[in-house]
């Protein structure tokens, strides 16, 4: 069976989007093959390593989990979107200057992540840094130079990192 | 090898009696799909996904957590990461709050639906055992109306359950009456995150004048579906906690358990597991501890 493609319209970085394409191709393959934005990388494939982590409608979601038909409507954010008028958003800016980068294959994923966690709660202790990062895997830094890129953006946005309890979240 | 996606027929209607109809028309062609997290992974890897899928991510009718006093409503479309943000349910029904919050992470809790989880019937079921002693009621919908049923009933096989074909599931209820229970629920997998469980245990019980006047035990990959340990209730029900009780507990768990070995685990190790599992519980059920 060819299956009928189907006309999908979105917001992507702020940008109004449409893009023709089977329905059940991956919204990874629509944003990297159809629309070129090659930031946002496939590790597993399989929503294991979170390297293809984007925002949609607020939530951090495995691109390569969401059949693109679902994203009719959608609000959507890539590591493309981080930065503004050419400036790095604050989070890309503590990755490079804590060393939270290196071979860069979940570079992309780990700054949605660490986006999301820190739009939902700006002021997180490292037990929440380290949940909030909990599905994005590095084989490369050890994740503590990923973490504290993590504190120092949030230090740096005028956010005191507490140690509070889970429970108080 | 990938799956082709020019081989599969995606359709999203946008309401749920849309869905019926598609449904009802052609009972048994179509498959819900919701958040992807089982299906798209699936295809990924090649394994057989159906050919024609029908979407019902985005109905505003399928996700919703409704508080009805006596009891919670849980549309089938509602996402664990919905779940972990009510505050009743953290309330009232705090193991479905935790199974939330440690299924995947959360990317995964943001698209995957309870719905999904309760209908895929994986025997590790990561929110089952906590349905299941929580006394949770299946309500399935279709074009010729609407049926309950105890979620305990749902299951009938590996991967099987007692949904006609042309039946969605539309709500999962919970009834408000285990305030003074003490709960537990406990996974074990190999880390904190991304892990599917070798086994989990869940538990509700009422401990009245030192005698176990209700009790609720259910567990997940002990079993080809996630299950209520009946024996295990019997074992207990009207007893004390002690030694020989606690021994006999074991003994049960052991004899109704029906574990595999498999890439995650042994059957040996997950029946030694439960068995520690259960006893931790009633230990805990005894000295009152009501640490999670």
């Amino acid at each position: 069976m060819n299956a009928p493609w189907t006309t999908v319209r979105f917001n992507l970085n702020g940008e109004a989007c449409a893009v023709n394409a089977p329905p059940i191709k991956r919204l990874l393959d629509v944003l990297r093959e159809d629309l070129r934005l090659t930031g946002t990388k496939e590790g597993c494939g399989e929503g294991e390593c979170g390297s293809c982590s984007v925002r949609m409608n607020g939530e951090l979601v495995n691109s390569c989990l969401v059949p693109v038909i679902q994203a009719e409507g959608a609000t959507l954010q890539t590591v493309e979107g981080l930065a503004t008028n050419g400036e790095l958003h604050p989070l890309q800016k503590a990755f490079l200057a804590c060393g939270g980068a290196q071979c860069g294959i979940c570079t992309p994923g780990m700054l949605m992540a660490a986006a999301q966690l820190l739009a939902v709660n700006p002021h997180p202790n490292i037990a929440e840094i380290r949940e909030g990062l909990a599905g994005n895997l590095c084989r490369c830094t050890g994740f503590m130079r990923i973490f504290e890129s993590v504190v120092q953006t949030a230090a740096n946005e005028g956010a005191s990192i507490e140690e509070r309890p889970a429970h108080a979240r | 090898m990938r799956g082709n996606v020019e081989a599969h027929l995606v359709v999203a209607p946008g309401s749920l009696a849309a869905v019926l109809d598609l449904i009802a028309a052609m009972p048994g062609e179509w498959t819900p799909i919701a958040g992807g997290t089982e299906i798209m992974v699936a295809h990924a890897a090649g394994r057989p996904v159906a050919e024609k899928l029908v979407s019902i991510w985005g109905i505003p009718e399928l996700r919703f957590i409704e508080d009805r006093s006596e009891s919670i409503a849980i549309g089938a479309a509602t996402t664990f990461s919905d779940l972990r943000a009510h505050a009743a349910i953290d309330g009232d029904w705090p193991l479905l709050s935790a199974a939330s919050a440690w299924i995947g992470c959360v990317a995964n809790q943001s698209r995957a639906t309870v719905g999904g989880n309760v209908v895929n019937g994986s025997p590790a079921a990561d929110s089952s055992p906590a349905f299941l002693v929580y006394d949770a009621e299946i309500e399935l919908v279709s074009s010729r109306g609407s049926r309950r049923m105890p979620y305990a009933a749902f299951h009938t096989g590996y991967k099987q359950n007692a949904m006609a074909p042309d039946e969605l599931l539309y709500a999962i209820h919970l009834p408000r009456r285990f305030a003074r229970h003490r709960q537990y629920l406990r996974k074990v997998g190999t880390r904190r995150a991304m892990a599917i469980a070798k086994v989990a245990l869940a538990a509700t019980a009422l401990l009245e004048n030192g005698q176990i006047s209700e009790i609720r035990v259910a567990a997940a990959s002990l079993a080809p579906f996630p299950t209520r340990m009946l024996q295990v209730e019997t074992a207990l029900l009207g007893q004390p906690i002690n030694s020989i009780t606690i021994r006999s507990a074991r003994a049960a768990l052991l004899a109704e358990a029906r574990p595999i070995d498999d890439i995650r685990s042994t059957a040996e190790y997950r029946r030694q597991v439960a068995a520690n599992l259960l006893q931790e519980f009633l230990i805990k059920l005894r000295t009152g501890d009501t640490s999670k």
